[in-house]
């Protein structure tokens, strides 16, 4: 499905994310179903939570124990396919790599996108950094209802 | 005739590459590109890099231009640019001809390094030559180096890499991409470039191809058809789209016209990207001295073109007596990074094309 379409299926999603006993706190789940040549989400890792088998050609892999949420994985995937996830309360908080204009502000209502970008749920815009490290890569931490934590995937401005 | 050590001829991430390792070593270069700055393609490249760090992962394509043009600042004294300048011909007795504006200029080179990379392919289609019709890279050039549009909604032909990489820049330009169609039946390129686009609600159609363009003096629609497992039409399956951007990104072919002027041997090897020079593992040509990097030794990724260049630039100067004081470390660095970057999945094509190449191994 992947390979024509795209959009992965939901157990390959479903594969990337820890326990939920681990959500508690924040971590990476690495949506990358391909092994390519690339490094840099592992090479960035300050505690060394993510491991690529050969170095550089197979996908990468998370340590839910030594990942703290620290999100420089996020900005680091040249793929934009990493995003670190915390269950707080009724809420899944995402922290997402955004590229787009408008870059939303806190406090905003957006549209949560599943993975065909189809509006699924309300976004709350909870806090976004842009700093000079994250090279032009804006990170959106944003709340949606828990129920979508394997569905809910990006953000999108409402009309 | 003026004489020169070294002449590269295109400033991409190749040659660019080549150039500091051979400035290092001590050899005079020039660098001929027919473009108005250095970089290649990098300096339209507005998304992060994969690779690993040697090659600038994670950093963005015209910033990669950027560091790989201000590492040559140190060697000014013994490099010569010359740009809007086109190398129109290549002879057996190492002479190079080049064009800026009327003005033809003849050098002698002792080594001469080709990096020209290479041109996008076209596709037949009726009314393939309305305007709206655009390469990918014309697309790429007019809204990321100079900051224009080209149109309202655009229907992408072609998944590889680029055709994906330049649907997601052109959403973030504020075109609306309607489609992305890809003959084949598996998208193209890297699957998270795929997904990204995917998530924001671009349908990407495989077995699909365009049938034609419709339009009186522009693109006005676009008639997509679908294909069998034999890539031929399915009727019935035509499907119409209103746009006024036709962008197509149906691959690369390397850009071997010099190699061929001066009779370097050559082999068509479609896995390569098309006609070829046949080189020794050093990407030594059937003329001595003359060495190819880059894409046209075959289409691959800018990281494994900066490998290539670099590779290139220490193998010229060691053939003309000015051994790299770090030749060997280098050499083994420069193989090594090579086969790591052609190691997956996505290197296969490189693998089995070079195999066929160089005439050893198990070639298919």
């Amino acid at each position: 499905m992947l390979d024509k379409t795209g959009v992965p299926t939901d157990s390959l999603v479903r594969s990337r994310f820890p326990d939920t006993s681990f959500l508690v706190k924040p971590k990476a789940i690495l949506e990358c179903y391909e092994d390519i040549s690339c490094n840099p989400c592992a090479t960035n890792c300050p505690f060394k939570a993510i491991t690529i088998a050969d170095g550089l050609n197979s996908q990468p892999v998370l340590n839910p124990e030594l990942c703290t949420g620290c999100g420089i994985c996020i900005y680091s995937c040249p793929g934009l396919a990493i995003s670190v996830v915390q269950i707080v309360e009724d809420k899944a908080r995402f922290k997402i790599p955004y590229e787009f204009l408008p870059i939303p502000n806190s406090g905003e209502v957006w549209s949560g996108l599943n993975r065909t970008g189809e509006r699924i749920c309300d976004a709350s815009i909870i806090n976004v950094t842009d700093s000079k490290r994250q090279d032009k890569t804006v990170v959106v931490t944003v709340d949606v209802d828990k129920k979508y934590l394997y569905e809910f995937i990006t953000i999108k401005v409402q009309k | 005739m003026k004489e020169i050590d070294l002449m590269i001829i295109g400033g991409g991430p190749a040659g660019l590459s080549a150039a500091k390792v051979a400035l290092e070593a001590g050899l005079k270069v020039m660098i001929v590109d027919r473009n108005m700055s250095l970089g290649g393609q990098l300096i339209k490249q507005t998304h992060k890099f994969f690779g690993s760090e040697k090659q600038y992962a994670k950093t963005r394509g015209f910033d990669i231009a950027k560091r790989l043009i201000d590492k040559l600042a140190v060697h000014k004294d013994n490099l010569e640019i010359c740009l809007e300048t086109t190398a129109v011909g290549l002879y057996k007795d190492y002479v190079v001809t080049t064009l800026q504006g009327e003005t033809y200029t003849k050098y002698r080179s002792k080594s001469i390094i080709i990096a020209t990379g290479a041109s996008e392919k076209v596709l037949a289609f009726e009314n393939n030559d309305l305007p709206g019709v655009y390469g990918a890279g014309a697309v790429q050039t007019l809204m990321n180096l100079y900051g224009v549009i080209p149109g309202k909604k655009a229907l992408m032909v072609g998944s590889g890499n680029i055709g994906l990489i330049v649907s997601y820049q052109m959403m973030q330009a504020g075109i609306e991409v309607l489609a992305i169609v890809e003959a084949a039946p598996k998208i193209g390129g890297y699957k998270v470039h795929a997904a990204k686009i995917r998530r924001l609600g671009v349908p990407i159609h495989t077995s699909t191809t365009v049938k034609r363009a419709v339009g009186k003096d522009q693109v006005e629609a676009v008639v997509t058809v679908e294909l069998d497992e034999k890539w031929k039409e399915i009727p019935g399956t035509e499907k119409t789209y209103e746009t006024d951007i036709v962008c197509i990104s149906v691959g690369l072919s390397p850009l071997h016209q010099l190699l061929s002027m001066a009779e370097i041997e050559m082999r068509y090897i479609p896995e390569l990207g098309g006609l070829v020079p046949i080189v020794d593992e050093f990407n030594e040509t059937s003329m001595e001295k003359v060495f190819v990097c880059g894409d046209v030794i075959g289409v691959e990724e800018a990281s494994s073109a900066m490998v290539e260049g670099s590779l290139a630039g220490l193998i010229a100067a060691k053939r003309l007596g000015k051994e790299h004081p770090e030749h060997e470390a280098r050499l083994d660095d420069y193989l090594k990074q090579l086969s790591d970057l052609r190691n997956g999945p996505f290197g296969i094509k490189t693998r089995v094309g070079l195999k066929k190449l160089r005439g050893v191994g198990d070639a298919r």
